[in-house]
């Protein structure tokens, strides 16, 4: 087998289905969550959120709050303790260039929800309590949060952010082809504000330790970066610092930059030299980033058979006014289809007074696949052909946004494999044409593009000489299943059963890796994890050649097999010695390695890598009633190699309904006369609920990606990606209709 | 027997009595301590969730009497005499102490979780759904566990948990 | 959540006492709405009356009809075999609204008296005359998709957000209730209120009475009967628009029929005329269509919310529809029958 992990060749454990390693502490009730953790003296902070979105503070009023037995302290902009001065100080790791928010800093309102003050104290209903006594009051000025109405003050970013590549120059002349071709779709497409919602609310507990040390629990993606901001805000050693976060309720990218509940505890906690925790309200979960309001405009011009001549994809984004945030929308379509000779794409951001918009699963993709693809969709029936086939006659084996081809692009399968799967062929075109019953019956496709990243990462191992392993790093799993698969990597690198494995992660006490984020932690910690235990083995396996009469002597690394928990020569099993027995006659309790891996330059300089998908959906729809019932989907995804079929299905599985959300469901309603998102909570913020979900086939097509030494490219936002779209076009196969504004909703269909 | 905690702002903590997870706890509580805030904050029991506090999520989700509820809209001095049940006594509940629930096996062996945030609640509610005996059908159970979010989109494979365990009961 | 007091009585007119001791008391059971706007600060009671501990947790036939006490919870009432038999266009409605967990805790009572789900109402950062009377009215104008089309006012445009509401309404069902003046009874269609000028009053319960029971009139629809609910997703949400329906009919002429609409107005919305046009004529479709353009001349909608005219009306002739071909929707299988 390609790129395995085992010496012996054959994986025992990667690339087979296995339970997660911690699904007995998640189904007990044992897995502690960041706001979870407690100390002797723990003091808990309630998050006083502002009314308004633009303004200042003229009063603040704590007198009855701090009257309130129990309360510690009051924390407002007035009060607080001196943090760092520069914005330097406070961009963490994955910061947009911009002034990031400070809390509490002064009497400025930036956005809606903007935290005014802290109440502190000794339990939480206290806290809860003195803080709706609190009275604000405010000069008020206009908010300006409909990103449409700032257009005329729309630019391009000129700080780039880390990381996001900025559209390419355009090449042909997109608009002089588009003007004569023979086939012209010039449209809007929007997609609604959208709120991560994970189902942990922020939450930070710092334990004060008393000795000028802290230990932070934060909901986080990575706790590097939390100490990281902490060290830059407060100025304190990192050394002085320790974060983690073993389990992480849910991500989805609003715990990738530390959010400002961590701020405020670690202020109170310094203020008041005890332990404080604070966790955030699911209302205050509306009060920080969300998927940003992006208003695009896709122009496709082609040949009558739909051969693409023309495109164009443009993208006007709403950011805050204090920071540049950016993702990749445009950039997917000449990626997909940029074999194209005429193509101008353009991403501009406008300010609006709210906090700034963030990553959110497959950020940038979801948003221009989504319009992309209904595109695609338009311009097969605007060319009478098959979604596919047209799709294959604009088909690309080269990225054209950086002149290189794919390293492995298996997306033809997945058009073959999902196709069948779904029964494609017995689709008749036609709008309207389907139907079961009352209803309406619609299947639309779609494909789906996310780019296969790896970051800079290193993992420590250490075995023990009761033959035990132990490795990881500092990064999260997010519900990833990073656990189970860094200990079946593990297991497998040194020849031992995933019993003897202990993985640990989310503690900067570990070895440093990233946060959890764009797909990259299989590939980057994974890889890491492998060269940790292949340091090991090594190490032992001289360990055990320099036994006395060791059956391995004159033998080499290369000509041994690491397997069940022994070092044997290849071919040869009667030629053995056990690790346990290497370290005891080496007079070792435990061998440790460090190492770290990161992007192939080699390989980046040659190939562009990318993972790739094809959906299909099937709707029912009653038309009269505007109800749309999404009843099926097969998600066909290439994604290099396939650690482990369960959690990657499931990670599939979670893309897809959060797809759906935002295909049918999601959209956070701002009120533009107050600049305040308003159907703040999960009763009218709508994520999709059981009966909404029905069948959901997964299929992983083989691919050889050569990237990185296990061929892994990551699969946490691809299932995502042209999902809303997939469902988009099905609902125009079911009704005609055709929805370029998201979520497609009751008013909709009957509009 | 009226019980009357006194006027407002008298120092308000009444006794109740609560059997959780089949123990017997004489406890002192504040009348707008929720079971939830109970539970999580003074009784370490963090097992049960918070995800919203609102009832719209189901994260909190135990077992009050054998019928499931949101522990974060129930007063605790409103159970006083109440059984109440949560993740961490589900397996003991069904009688197998040592052991997994088998809901919790089926959970973990049909990977219906990821974050695991939503998890106790699902649990719970779906222990109190088999019990309350009124869904049967896949549909059926898609229906009675809506009230039951998980953002990670579990729900196909919760729904696989929940009949594997209904099947099994069935077969037995 | 503010600081309160808390009092248990065992008897009615402990409780009624308990009430009224306090001036700002509030009775709670289920608590499911109640603790929820205690924690948003909306309900901020000096005292609670914990009413759990009342008889009034039976259901017993009452002059030939079924009166449910005030505290059976609505999970009991929905799966109860006398409510599923004889009336289960109630059922049905329960079983399409909230979770199962809700329905667990939520009692009959509560249900009654529950707070419309208003984004402004919830949010005491914005003015609103229903939660602060005489701060205005931020929804008109604002984002009120989910907002009422009839019978507003110019103070407030908030929906009653109850499904059992909705088809006790067209149940033509009872409230008994009593207090320091004694027991007297209010028909449903009376019990809730529009906004007017007095938008915080939901009902013309008074604040020292408390619901004894609701009061299901003797009447058999068969299976002549729907609860159609339209939503943002297919559970968990509150309604759009929803229509409880019930009808007699006689061949194909149908000789009685009431519907009650959900999620468009400040109560659960019937129109007499509407009704009375359904008398004696052809259950078919173009009957229908003619009653529900009775209903929707009153519309009035807001901003955001004009869809909801057009899915009233549909919502009205599929429902009656449902109702007069005994094929009532089903709360689990989601097509729409």
């Amino acid at each position: 087998m390609a790129n395995s992990i085992s010496s012996t060749g054959t994986d025992s454990f990667v690339g087979t289905a296995r339970s997660r390693v911690d699904g007995p502490a998640k189904v007990t009730g044992l897995a502690k969550y960041a706001g979870e953790f407690t100390a002797a003296d723990l003091a808990h902070g309630y998050v006083v959120s502002g009314g308004i979105a633009k303004g200042r503070i003229t009063a603040i009023d704590t007198a009855a709050a701090e009257a309130v037995p129990g309360v510690v302290k009051v924390f407002t902009h007035e009060n607080r303790p001196r943090t760092a001065w520069l914005d330097y100080n406070y961009q963490d790791a994955v910061a947009p260039p911009g002034s990031p928010f400070r809390a509490l800093y002064d009497d400025k309102i930036l956005y809606s929800g903007q935290p005014v003050a802290l109440v502190v104290a000794e339990d939480f209903d206290t806290a809860r309590y003195a803080a709706s006594l609190i009275k604000v009051a405010y000069e008020v000025e206009e908010p300006l949060t409909d990103v449409e109405r700032q257009r005329e003050f729309g630019y391009v970013p000129p700080m780039k952010r880390a990381g996001i590549k900025p559209p390419p120059e355009p090449w042909g002349d997109a608009e002089g082809a588009f003007a004569s071709a023979p086939v012209q779709l010039r449209n809007d497409y929007t997609l609604a504000v959208e709120h991560h919602n994970p189902m942990e609310p922020h939450a930070s507990t710092v334990v004060w330790e008393g000795d000028g040390r802290i230990t932070v629990y934060d909901k986080i993606q990575g706790v590097s970066n939390s100490q990281g901001y902490i060290a830059g805000v407060f100025g304190m050693d990192k050394d002085k610092v320790r974060v983690l976060n073993p389990y992480l309720g849910g991500g989805f990218g609003l715990g990738l930059r530390p959010q400002y509940q961590l701020f405020l505890a670690v202020m109170a906690a310094r203020e008041l030299e005890r332990s404080v925790r604070v966790v955030l309200t699911r209302d205050q979960m509306f009060t920080m980033s969300y998927r940003p309001d992006v208003r695009q405009t896709i122009s496709l011009g082609s040949d009558e058979e739909g051969k693409l001549l023309s495109l164009r994809h443009e993208a006007l984004s709403g950011t805050s006014r204090f920071e540049d945030y950016q993702e990749v929308v445009v950039n997917w379509s000449a990626i997909l289809y940029g074999g194209c000779e005429n193509v101008a794409l353009d991403y501009r951001l406008t300010q609006i007074d709210t906090f700034t918009p963030s990553d959110m699963r497959a950020p940038g993709a979801v948003t221009g696949v989504f319009a992309l693809e209904i595109a695609m969709d338009e311009l097969a029936y605007a060319t009478k052909q098959d979604p596919i086939a047209l799709r294959l006659k604009n088909y690309t084996d080269r990225d054209p946004t950086e002149g290189k081809p794919f390293g492995s692009k298996s997306l033809r399968a997945c058009y073959e494999q999902g196709a069948e799967l779904f029964g494609w062929s017995e689709r008749n075109p036609e709008p309207r044409s389907m139907r079961d019953g009352k209803e309406l019956v619609g299947w639309g496709m779609a494909t789906g593009v996310w780019e296969a990243l790896m970051q800079k990462s290193s993992a420590q191992a250490t075995l023990t000489a009761d033959g035990k392993l132990v490795v990881g790093n500092s990064t999260g799993d997010i519900g990833t299943g990073t656990y189970t698969i860094l200990t079946q990597i593990a297991a497998d690198a040194l020849g031992l059963p995933m019993e003897d494995v202990t993985t640990k992660l989310g503690d900067t006490d570990l070895a440093e890796a990233p946060v959890a984020g764009g797909s990259w932690t299989a590939a980057s910690s994974g890889t890491a994890v492998m060269k940790a235990c292949r340091k090991i083995a090594a190490d032992v396996f001289a360990m055990a050649r320099a036994m006395d009469d060791s059956p391995l002597a004159n033998v080499d690394l290369e000509r041994v097999v690491f397997t069940g928990g022994r070092i044997e020569v290849a071919g040869d099993p009667s030629r053995s010695v056990s690790l346990v027995e290497a370290m005891a006659a080496a007079g070792v309790d435990k061998v440790e390695a460090t190492e770290s891996a990161g992007p192939d330059a080699g390989h980046a300089k040659e190939f562009a890598s990318y993972t790739h998908s094809a959906i299909f959906a099937e709707v029912k729809i009653d038309e009269e009633l505007g109800q749309v019932r999404l009843t099926r989907i097969v998600s066909a995804i290439a994604a290099g190699k396939i650690i482990n079929p369960k959690t990657a299905r499931s990670q599939i599985l979670g893309g897809v309904v959060m797809g759906i959300g935002s295909a049918l469901e999601e959209e956070s309603m701002l009120d533009h006369a107050v600049g305040r998102f308003m159907n703040h909570n999960l009763g009218e913020y709508h994520v999709p609920v059981n009966a909404d979900i029905h069948d959901i086939d997964v299929i992983f097509v083989e691919e050889e990606d050569k990237a990185n030494p296990m061929g892994v490219k990551g699969l946490g936002e691809i299932g995502i990606v042209g999902t809303a779209a997939a469902i988009a076009n099905a609902v125009y196969h079911a009704t005609g209709k055709r929805i370029r504004d998201l979520p497609i909703t009751i008013d909709k269909i009957i509009g | 027997m009226l019980i009357d905690s006194g006027s407002p702002g008298a120092p308000a903590a009444i006794g109740i009595s609560l059997t959780i997870n089949g123990e017997v706890r004489e406890l002192q509580v504040a009348p707008w301590t929720t079971l939830l805030d109970l539970l999580r904050e003074e009784l370490d029991l963090t097992g049960t969730k918070k995800g919203c506090d609102h009832g719209q999520c189901g994260a909190c989700t135990v077992l009050v009497n054998g019928t499931r509820i949101n522990s974060c809209l129930a007063l605790a001095v409103m159970k006083d005499g109440a059984e109440i049940v949560t993740v961490e006594g589900l397996a003991r509940h069904a009688g197998q102490d040592g052991a997994m629930h088998p809901l919790q096996a089926a959970f973990v062996e049909r990977d219906a979780f990821q974050c695991g945030y939503c998890t106790p609640g699902q649990l719970c509610s779906a222990a109190g759904m088999i019990s309350e005996g009124h869904a049967t059908s896949r549909e059926e159970i898609r229906e009675a566990m809506s009230g039951n979010i998980c953002r990670c989109g579990a729900y196909t494979n919760i729904v696989d948990a929940i009949e594997d365990v209904m099947h099994a009961g069935a077969a037995r | 959540m503010n600081r309160f007091d808390y009092v248990r009585p065992t008897t009615v007119e402990e409780a009624v006492r308990a009430i009224g001791s306090a001036a700002n008391a509030r009775f709670i059971a289920g608590g499911t709405n109640l603790v929820d706007l205690m924690k948003y600060n909306v309900e901020r009671p000096e005292r609670l009356v914990d009413i759990t501990r009342l008889p009034l947790e039976a259901i017993e036939e009452r002059d030939g009809g079924l009166g449910i006490g005030a505290l059976v919870t609505n999970a009991t009432v929905a799966y109860d075999d006398r409510i599923k038999s004889r009336y289960p266009l109630l059922s049905s409605a329960i079983l399409a609204g909230a979770s199962g967990q809700l329905r667990n805790a939520a009692t009959t009572g509560g249900n009654l008296l529950q707070r419309t789900r208003c984004y402004y109402f919830y949010d005491d950062a914005m003015p609103c005359n229903k939660r602060d009377p005489g701060t205005g009215c931020q929804a008109i104008g604002g984002v009120n998709r989910i907002h009422a089309i009839f019978g507003t006012s110019d103070t407030c445009i908030a929906t009653h957000p109850s499904d059992m509401c909705v088809a006790l309404s067209a149940l033509n069902a009872t409230v008994r209730v009593t207090g320091p003046a004694g027991e007297r009874i209010i028909p449903l269609g009376e019990f809730h209120r529009l906004p007017g000028d007095e938008p915080q009053r939901d009902t013309t319960l008074a604040a020292d009475e408390i619901v004894l029971s609701v009061d299901l009139p003797d009447e058999d629809f068969g299976a002549h009967h729907t609860y159609l609910k339209l939503r943002d997703r297919l559970s968990y949400a509150f309604a759009l628009v929803s229509v409880a329906a019930v009808m007699k009919r006689d061949g194909d002429t149908i000789t009685e029929a009431r519907f009650a609409l959900g999620g468009v107005a400040h109560k659960p919305w019937r129109n007499a005329e509407a009704e009375s046009s359904l008398k004696g004529k052809p259950a078919t479709r173009e009957t229908f269509e003619a009653a529900a353009d009775i209903v929707i001349r009153q519309a009035q909608p807001q901003s955001e919310n004009g869809f909801k005219v057009e899915l009233a009306r549909r919502a009205i002739i599929r429902g009656l529809s449902q109702a007069a071909a005994g094929t009532p929707q089903s709360q689990s299988d989601k097509r729409i029958a």
